[in-house]
C-alpha cells in the first residue's frame, strides 16, 4: 500500500531540478524562503497541528508522498493527542515504508502543547498540517501564512463569518508570498470527480443540484471528573460550534462545496429548517442532527441541501446536478441524458486514494519549487456555504450572503485558556443553550 | 411429587445444556439471536476427506491452488447464507455492548463513517459487507456469548470442503462458466452490486451464495505456497499476528468467472483500507472493500470455554 519511499530523488537529480526553475525564482521576488530546498538538505520539514486521528493521517499521507518529507515538529492543546500520535505514525512507518529516522524525528523537545503550541512548531518546519478542530483553522492559517509556511489544512477553514473573512484576507497574502495552500476537500483531488468536472457541459446549464450527508453521525466523548469546561468542550469538540460549526459545516461542506465547484459560484442567499430530533442529550452540546437547506444561486438555480446525523436512517453522501440536458451522479460518477442514456461513465476501480493524491500534489510541487495551490480562498467561501445554511436553518429566516459574510459574527472565546470560559456554557442541568428557529435571530 | 418435578426440570436443563454442546442430533437447525426476531439457518456438514485444490490441467487454474492436498476435514455445520446486514445489525445496535476496546471485553464496532453498503442495501436479507476480519470475528464472539454456542469462521479447508460438495470440478455443478448465472452473482450479472442471499441456486450441500455475492473472510493467513505445508486433518490455524493478507473465498458480485472457481483464493490487503483518512484506520470498517462478508461455522465438537476464549483473544487482537 504504502509507496516506495525509495524512489527520492537523489540530491543531485534535486539540485538540477531546481537549477531549472532558478530562473523563474529570479522572476518573483515575494517568494518565501519555505519555497528552497536545495543546497545542504533537500528534506521537507513538516509540522502537525493537531494531533487527532485526521492529523496523524495526514502526516502519514504526506511522509507516503514521493518526496523527502520529515515529520519536526508536532502542536495539540492536548499532550496525550501529541504522544498518541507520534506512537501511531512510529507503527505505521515501521510497517509500511521502513527508515524511520528519515520520515520521523519529534524527540520531546519538539512536541509542543496547549493553546500557543501551533506557533513553535510552525516555526520549525516549511510545511504545516492544520488539523486541529476548524474553529481554531483562521489563527492558525494566519501564523503560517505569516511565517511563510506552506500549508495543507483540513476543511472547514472556519466556524463563523468573522473566521472566514480572516481566511480570505490570509489567502490574499498567501498569495502574494507564493505559498502553496492546500485544502482538504478532497474531491477536488478525486480522478472521478475531476473528470466529471471536465464534461459537465455535456448537460448544459446546471438549473438544480442536490446533496446529501445523511448517516448515522460521529463520536461523543465523556465529561471527566477535574475538567474545566474549556477542556471538556476541547474534548468534545464536535457538538460546540466555535469548534466545530455543526456537521453542516464540518462533513456536508464536501458535498456543499462539489456543487459550488460545478456551478463555478457560491449562493446568494439560503434558507431552510433544522433540529435536533434524536441526538440531543447533554454530551450532544448545542449542535443540530438535521438541517435542510434551500440555497439559491445568482443565476436562479437551487441547491436543495440535506444533512442528518441519526442513526438507523437511509444512508446516503451524494452529490447530483441537474442541468438542461442531462444530469451529473457524482458518486455514481456518471453522466446521464434526461432519457436515461449513459454519456459518460468514469471507471472507479483502481482510482488513486484522494487524501494521498492531495499530499502527493502538494509535496511534488514544493519540493519542484512551483507554485500551483491556492485553495484557500474556495475553501473559505464553501465554509461560508455551510455557515449560512447553518445560521438559515438555526434562525428560520432568508439569509443573504453578503449581509452573512460581513455581519462580523464571531463565536469564538475572548480567550483561549483552560480556565476561561467558553462562549456557551451549560445551565444547571447540564444543558446548553440549542438554536430556536423562529427565535435566533442574526439581523 | 415436588422432587419428581425438580428433577424433571433438572432433566430439561441438562438437555437443552446437552443441546447446545452439540449431542443434539446432527441436523439443519434455525438459531435464533438474542434481542430481535431474527434467526439463521446452520447446515450439517458431514466429516470427510476431500482433494482441496485444483488440477494443474484445470482452466485459469492459479499456482496458489497447489498442490494439491487430500484432508480430513472433522463434522461442522455451516452457515446455508451470508450473514445478513439485519443479522450483524442485531450486534451493532446492541447497546448493552460497549464500544471501547479493552483486551477481555466484548466490543462493537464504531458506526461507519459512511454507509459502507454504499446504497446496494441494508434491510430485508441483504448480506453485510465491508467488515474487517476483526468485527467478523467479534460478532462471533458476541454470539458466544448470547448463546453459548460457539461460532466462528471457517478455515480455508473447511470452506472449500463445503463449496465442492464432493466435487472436483471447477464448479460445484461442472466446469461450464455458462451455467454459472444460476448460481452466483458475479461480474456478468451484478450489475456492480451484491444481492438478497439466497436467491440463486444452492449447491448441493443446500449452501447458497458460496460462489459469488460476497467473497467470505476465512480463518487463514494467506500464503500462495500454504497447500505444501497442510497437514492431513484440519484444524484452526494458529493465529498469525499480521493483518494481512488473510484469505478469502467463493468470489463476490464484482468478481468473474475465472475467481468464482472453487479453488480460487483471493486475499485481503491494506489497500481495502486505504481511503480511510484517520490514524490509526479503523479496525472495524474496510472502506474498499464492498465485496466482502461472512459466512459462520459451528464444529459440532465444541472446544473447551478455554480454548474458545484464547481463541478470540488470539484472532481478536490481531494488529
Amino acid at each position: 500500500m504504502h509507496k516506495d519511499l525509495n524512489n527520492h530523488p537523489s540530491r543531485r537529480t534535486f539540485v538540477k531540478d531546481t537549477s531549472l526553475i532558478a530562473g523563474g525564482i529570479m522572476a518573483m521576488p515575494m517568494l518565501s524562503k519555505a519555497n528552497f530546498f536545495s543546497g545542504a538538505d533537500d528534506v521537507i520539514k513538516v509540522a502537525v497541528i493537531g494531533c487527532g486521528g485526521r492529523g496523524t493521517g495526514a502526516a502519514m499521507q504526506a511522509i507516503s508522498s514521493k518526496q523527502n518529507v520529515k515529520i519536526v515538529a508536532m502542536a495539540d492543546a492536548f499532550k496525550d493527542n501529541v504522544d498518541n500520535c507520534h506512537k501511531a505514525l512510529t507503527k505505521e512507518i515501521n510497517e509500511g515504508i521502513g527508515d524511520i529516522s528519515k520520515r520521523l524525528d519529534v524527540p520531546e523537545e519538539r512536541r509542543f502543547t496547549g493553546f500557543d503550541a501551533y506557533q513553535k512548531a510552525i516555526a520549525l518546519a516549511d510545511v504545516v498540517i492544520l488539523a486541529t478542530p476548524p474553529g481554531f483553522r483562521p489563527i492558525h492559517f494566519e501564523e503560517a501564512i505569516k511565517q511563510g509556511k506552506h500549508v495543507f489544512m483540513e476543511k472547514p477553514v472556519a466556524t463563523d463569518p468573522a473566521g472566514v473573512q480572516k481566511v480570505l484576507a490570509i489567502a490574499a497574502i498567501a498569495k502574494q508570498k507564493k505559498l502553496n495552500v492546500v485544502v482538504g476537500l478532497q474531491r477536488h483531488y478525486q480522478n472521478s470527480y475531476r473528470e466529471l468536472f471536465k464534461r459537465k457541459d455535456m448537460i448544459g446549464e446546471i438549473t438544480s443540484a442536490q446533496a446529501w450527508w445523511n448517516n448515522d453521525g460521529v463520536w461523543t466523548r465523556p465529561r471527566k471528573a477535574g475538567q474545566t469546561e474549556m477542556e471538556y468542550q476541547m474534548r468534545n469538540w464536535y457538538y460546540f460550534n466555535w469548534l466545530c460549526g455543526d456537521h453542516i459545516n464540518e462533513q456536508h461542506i464536501h458535498n456543499l462545496d462539489v456543487i459550488n465547484w460545478f456551478k463555478e459560484g457560491y449562493p446568494v442567499k439560503a434558507q431552510g429548517f433544522g433540529g435536533r430530533q434524536v441526538r440531543n442529550s447533554k454530551e450532544h452540546g448545542e449542535i443540530f442532527d438535521h438541517h435542510f437547506v434551500e440555497y439559491h444561486y445568482a443565476d436562479g438555480s437551487i441547491l436543495n441541501s440535506q444533512c442528518r446525523h441519526i442513526p438507523g436512517t437511509m444512508s446516503k453522501v451524494d452529490e447530483l446536478l441537474v442541468g438542461t440536458k442531462g444530469k451529473i451522479h457524482c458518486g455514481q460518477a456518471k453522466i446521464v441524458d434526461h432519457g436515461g442514456k449513459v454519456l459518460f461513465q468514469f471507471a472507479k476501480k483502481g482510482e488513486p486514494d484522494p487524501y494521498q493524491n492531495e499530499h502527493d500534489e502538494l509535496f511534488a510541487a514544493i519540493a519542484k519549487g512551483q507554485y500551483k495551490y491556492a485553495d484557500a480562498e474556495n475553501g473559505a467561501k464553501s465554509t461560508m456555504t455551510s455557515i449560512m445554511g447553518r445560521m438559515a436553518t438555526y434562525s428560520g429566516q432568508m439569509i443573504e450572503w453578503d449581509k452573512a459574510i460581513n455581519s462580523g459574527i464571531d463565536i469564538h472565546p475572548k480567550v483561549y485558556d483552560f480556565n476561561a470560559a467558553p462562549p456557551v456554557v451549560p445551565n444547571a442541568d447540564g444543558f446548553y443553550p440549542i438554536a430556536v428557529p423562529g427565535v435566533t435571530k442574526y439581523f | 411429587m415436588k422432587s419428581i418435578f425438580i428433577s424433571f426440570l433438572l432433566l430439561l436443563i441438562f438437555c437443552s445444556n446437552n443441546a447446545q454442546n452439540n449431542t443434539s442430533a446432527f441436523t439443519t437447525y434455525q438459531q435464533k439471536i438474542d434481542g430481535s426476531t431474527l434467526s439463521f439457518k446452520m447446515i450439517p456438514i458431514q466429516a470427510g476427506k476431500f482433494i482441496m485444490g485444483s488440477k494443474v490441467t484445470e482452466k485459469n487454474r492459479k499456482a496458489d491452488e497447489g498442490p494439491q492436498k487430500e484432508i480430513q476435514i472433522p463434522a461442522f455445520w455451516m452457515g446455508a447464507y451470508e450473514v445478513t446486514r439485519d443479522e450483524l445489525d442485531v450486534f451493532l445496535k446492541d447497546e448493552s455492548t460497549s464500544q471501547n476496546i479493552t483486551m477481555d471485553a466484548i466490543t462493537r464496532p464504531s458506526a461507519q463513517y459512511v454507509d459502507l453498503s454504499w446504497g446496494m442495501g441494508k434491510e430485508g436479507g441483504y448480506p453485510a459487507n465491508s467488515m474487517s476480519q476483526r468485527t467478523a470475528i467479534m460478532y462471533c464472539r458476541w454470539l458466544y456469548e448470547k448463546t453459548k454456542i460457539f461460532y466462528r469462521l471457517p478455515t480455508e479447508a473447511e470452506w472449500e470442503y463445503a463449496c465442492r460438495a464432493g466435487t472436483q470440478t471447477a464448479y460445484y455443478f461442472g466446469n461450464d462458466p455458462a451455467l454459472l448465472g444460476k448460481h452466483a452473482w458475479y461480474a456478468k450479472n451484478s450489475e456492480d452490486k451484491f444481492h438478497k442471499v439466497g436467491l440463486k441456486l444452492p449447491n448441493p450441500w443446500g449452501l447458497y451464495d458460496m460462489l459469488g455475492n460476497l467473497m467470505e473472510w476465512t480463518l487463514n493467513h494467506y500464503m500462495p505456497n500454504a497447500y505444501l505445508n497442510y497437514k492431513s486433518i484440519d484444524s484452526v490455524p494458529v493465529a498469525n499476528p499480521k493483518k494481512y493478507p488473510k484469505s478469502v473465498r467463493g468470489g463476490g458480485f464484482s468478481e468473474t468467472a475465472i475467481e468464482l472457481r472453487s479453488a480460487n483464493r483471493l486475499h485481503s490487503d491494506p489497500v481495502w483500507n486505504k481511503r480511510d483518512p484517520q490514524i490509526p484506520k479503523s479496525k472495524w470498517w474496510l472502506t474498499e472493500a464492498k465485496n466482502i462478508g461472512i459466512r459462520l461455522v459451528r464444529p459440532l465438537v465444541q472446544p473447551t470455554e478455554q480454548e474458545i476464549n484464547e481463541f478470540f483473544q488470539t484472532y481478536l487482537f490481531i494488529e
